[in-house]
C-alpha cells in the first residue's frame, strides 16, 4: 500500500515475498541443530526484511530512476525474485524439509474464551504483528509528516516536488518499507503457516495483495477487510477439502482467485480514491 | 544531436544494460557456488554440440514464437498479457477434447480442427480478461495472473477427471494425463530422428501474417494507435476499448494455439506441466524482440538455446534450472530500463552534458543550451 500511496505500482511483491518466504525458511533451517531455537526465526526474519528492502530498491532503481514502464518490470523482479529462491533452494536443499517455526502465542486467559478464544487469541507473534501493522501504518500514513509526503508524491509529484519534496527519495523509502514488509509476509508463509519451503508457497498471494489494494481503497482497514475476506474464502476451501464433500477440490481451490477478479470487477467504482500519479514515473525536465 | 553520437549512445546503453545483466547473472551463480564462465559456456554451447541438442532448441522455439507473437500484439495494443500460461493450458484442454472426442476423422480435418479448436480456447480464456479491462477497467495484469492459476486448477481437474487415460485407472498409477491422440493428430516430423515439427513452419507463417496483420492493415493500425496513445486514439475516432478486447482474443489465441501445437508436435497428449514456463518465457521473448515478429523469431531461438543450455547445466554443473528463471527477471529489468534510457530525448541529453562535463570531446553541445537563457 505505500508503494502505491506514492505512485509506484509493485507487482514485484510475488518475487519479494518468495525470496522472504525463502530466507525466512534457511536461517531456523541451517541452524536447525546448533540449539539456538527462537534466534535462528528472527534471524530467517531479519534475512527475508533484508532481502525485501534490497529488492525494493532494485525496483526503485529501474522505475523510479530509469523511470521504466512499471508493470513490466514488476514482473521482470518477480521472475527474479521466483528464480533465485528456486536456484538456492534447489542448489543447497533440494527436497521437502520441514522446519519447527514459529509456533502460536496464546495470549493467556483470553485464549480460553469458548468461541473467539482459539481463533483471535493464539496465533503467531507475527500474525498479531501483521494486526498491529494496520492501525500502525494508518497512524504513519495520516498523522506523520512522512505520511503526508508519501501522499502528496503519490497523488501531484509535480506539486509535492515544487514544494521541495524529493519525489525521488520519498518513492525509494516507500519502495523499502513496502519490501520489507512483504518480505516479512513471506516469511510469515514460511515460518508461521506452512513450516517449510516449496517453489509455489506463495502461490499469487503477492499479486492478491496488489488487488487487495484496490479494494481497499487505498487505506488500512480496507485492505485489511480485503485481506479477511480472502482468507475466509481459503478457509471455506479448505473446509470443503476437509470435509470431503463431493466437489472436486481443484474447484475450491480455484475460489479465492476468482473471488479476487470478482472484487476487482466490483471495486471499479472506487477508482476515483486512487493515487492520481500510480504508476506513472515523474521525471523532473519532462513537461507533461 | 550528432547522428553519430546518438549512435554512440544507443550503443553505450544497449553495452550497459547487457554488462548488468550479465553481472547480475554471475553474481547470483558466484553465490550458489557455480563458475558463471563455465555456466554460460554451458548454457550458450552445449545444446549446440550435436544435432539433436540443436534441434531441441528449434522445438523449444517454436512455442516461444507463438507466445512471443501473442504477447508482442498485446503490448502494442497497450494491454499487459501475463497471462500465456493459462491461455495455453485452456487451449491445450480445448484441442486434445476435440482430438479424443473425433478419433476416426481423416487427418486432414481433424489436425486443423484441433488446432483451431486450441487458439479459439486460448482466445475466450484471454478474452476474459480483455472484456474485464475494457468493461469494467479491471487491471489486466492482476487479471490475467489470478487466470492463470485458475486455469491450472481446471487443467488438473480435467486430467484428473473426465480426460484422464483410461489405463492410469486401471494400472491404478493415477498419472494426470490424457490418452494418446491418434496419429491423424499429430504433426508431422520434419527431421527424421528429431523433435522437430512442422509446427515450426507454422510458427513462421503466422510470424509474416502478424507482421502484416499489424502494419499493413487497418485493423493493425487501430491496434497499434490505441496502444501508443489511448487519448489521442479516441481523438481520432477509433474505438479503444474495441482494439482492447481485440488484442487480448488475439494474444489468447496465440497462446493457445502454442498449447495445442505444443501437444500436437511433441508430447502427442495433454500431461502435466507442460507449458513449462513458455508462457512467462514468452514475454521475454517479445520484449527482447522489440515487440516485432523479426526480432521476436530469432529471439525466441535464442531463449530455446538459453532453456535447452539451462537444462544441461542442470545435469554437467549442477546449476538449477530454475536460474533461467532468474536469468530472464534480469533480462526484463534491463531491457525496460535501457528502453527507457533510448526512447527518453531528455536522457540523451543529460548523458551529453554528463559527457561534456568530464571533458569528453566528440561529445555535442545540448540541443537547448542555446535556447536557454
Amino acid at each position: 500500500m505505500f508503494n502505491q500511496r506514492a505512485g509506484v505500482f509493485n507487482l514485484g511483491c510475488e518475487g519479494i515475498m518468495a525470496m522472504g518466504a525463502f530466507l525466512g525458511f534457511l536461517a531456523p533451517h541451517l541452524l536447525a541443530g546448533a540449539g539456538y531455537g527462537a534466534w535462528a526465526n528472527l534471524a530467517g526474519l531479519a534475512l527475508a526484511v533484508g532481502a525485501g528492502v534490497l529488492m525494493g530498491l532494485l525496483f526503485g532503481l529501474v522505475t523510479v530512476s530509469f523511470g521504466a514502464p512499471q508493470g513490466i518490470a514488476g514482473i521482470g523482479l518477480q521472475m527474479l525474485g521466483w528464480g533465485l529462491a528456486g536456484t538456492i533452494f534447489r542448489r543447497f536443499i533440494g527436497g521437502v524439509t520441514g522446519v519447527e517455526g514459529i509456533a502460536a502465542w496464546p495470549v493467556p486467559g483470553l485464549s480460553r474464551l469458548p468461541w473467539v478464544g482459539e481463533i483471535l487469541f493464539s496465533l503467531t507473534p507475527l500474525a498479531y504483528l501483521a494486526f498491529l501493522m494496520v492501525p500502525a501504518s494508518w497512524w504513519l500514513l495520516y498523522r506523520t509528516p512522512w505520511g503526508l509526503r508519501v501522499r502528496a508524491v503519490g497523488t501531484h509529484p509535480r506539486a509535492a516536488d515544487t514544494m521541495g519534496i524529493s519525489v525521488v527519495r520519498v518513492r525509494y523509502q516507500a519502495l523499502m518499507l513496502g519490501g520489507a514488509m512483504a518480505g516479512l509476509g513471506g516469511a510469515y508463509l514460511s515460518l508461521c503457516q506452512a513450516k517449510m519451503f516449496a517453489d509455489d508457497l506463495v502461490a499469487g498471494r503477492g499479486f492478491i495483495a496488489v488487488a487487495l489494494v484496490y479494494f481497499g481503497r487505498w487505506t488500512p482497514w480496507g485492505i485489511l477487510g480485503g485481506a479477511l475476506l480472502f482468507s475466509l474464502a481459503q478457509a471455506l476451501q479448505l473446509a470443503i477439502q476437509v470435509a470431503g464433500i463431493q466437489f472436486p477440490y481443484e474447484f475450491a481451490v480455484m475460489l479465492p482467485y476468482v473471488l479476487v477478479i470478482v472484487v476487482l470487477a466490483l471495486a471499479r467504482r472506487s477508482r476515483m480514491l486512487g493515487p492520481a500519479a500510480l504508476g506513472k514515473p515523474y521525471d523532473r525536465e519532462r513537461r507533461v | 544531436m550528432t547522428r553519430r553520437f546518438r549512435l554512440l549512445y544507443a550503443g553505450g546503453v544497449t553495452a550497459l544494460a547487457g554488462a548488468a545483466a550479465v553481472g547480475l547473472a554471475a553474481a547470483v551463480l558466484l553465490s550458489i557456488g557455480a563458475s558463471p564462465l563455465a555456466s554460460f559456456t554451458v548454457i550458450l554451447t552445449g545444446p549446440l554440440q550435436d544435432l539433436f541438442g540443436a534441434s531441441e532448441v528449434l522445438v523449444r522455439a517454436v512455442p516461444l514464437i507463438l507466445v512471443g507473437l501473442g504477447i508482442a500484439i498485446s503490448f502494442r495494443s497497450g494491454i499487459l498479457n501475463i497471462g500465456a500460461e493459462g491461455q495455453m493450458l485452456v487451449g491445450i484442454l480445448c484441442s486434445t477434447a476435440v482430438a479424443l472426442a473425433l478419433p476416426h476423422w481423416p487427418k486432414a480435418a481433424l489436425l486443423p480442427l484441433s488446432l483451431l479448436a486450441g487458439a479459439l480456447g486460448g482466445a475466450a480464456w484471454g478474452g476474459i480478461a480483455g472484456v474485464l479491462r475494457a468493461r469494467l477497467d479491471v487491471n489486466e495484469i492482476l487479471s490475467t495472473v489470478m487466470l492463470n492459476y485458475v486455469a491450472a486448477q481446471l487443467y488438473t481437474f480435467f486430467l484428473r477427471g473426465p480426460m484422464i487415460d483410461p489405463e492410469e485407472l486401471m494400472t491404478g498409477s493415477g498419472t494426470p494425463q490424457s490418452m494418446r491422440l491418434v496419429k491423424a493428430a499429430w504433426l508431422d516430423r520434419l527431421v527424421p530422428g528429431t523433435r522437430v515439427h512442422a509446427g515450426l513452419l507454422l510458427a513462421l507463417a503466422l510470424a509474416g501474417l502478424v507482421w502484416v496483420l499489424l502494419w499493413r492493415t487497418t485493423f493493425g493500425y487501430r491496434m497499434r494507435a490505441a496502444g501508443a496513445g489511448r487519448k489521442a486514439a479516441r481523438y481520432a475516432g477509433i474505438q479503444v476499448e474495441r482494439s482492447l478486447v481485440s488484442a487480448m482474443l488475439f494474444a489468447g489465441g496465440f497462446a493457445g494455439l502454442a498449447g495445442a501445437v505444443e501437444v500436437a508436435g511433441v508430447h502427442h497428449r495433454a500431461i502435466e506441466a507442460i507449458t513449462s514456463g513458455y508462457g512467462f518465457s514468452g514475454i521475454v521473448v517479445a520484449l527482447f524482440g522489440g515487440l516485432h515478429p523479426a526480432g521476436i523469431v530469432p529471439a525466441a531461438v535464442f531463449f530455446g538455446l538459453l532453456l535447452v543450455g539451462a537444462d544441461m547445466t542442470q545435469r554437467s554443473a549442477g546449476v538449477p534450472a530454475n536460474m533461467i528463471l532468474v536469468l530472464q527477471g534480469v533480462i526484463i529489468l534491463a531491457i525496460v530500463s535501457a528502453k527507457q534510457f533510448l526512447d527518453n530525448p531528455y536522457a540523451m541529453e543529460r548523458a551529453a552534458r554528463l559527457l561534456r562535463r568530464l571533458g569528453l570531446r566528440g561529445a555535442p553541445p545540448p540541443a537547448d543550451a542555446a535556447g536557454e537563457p
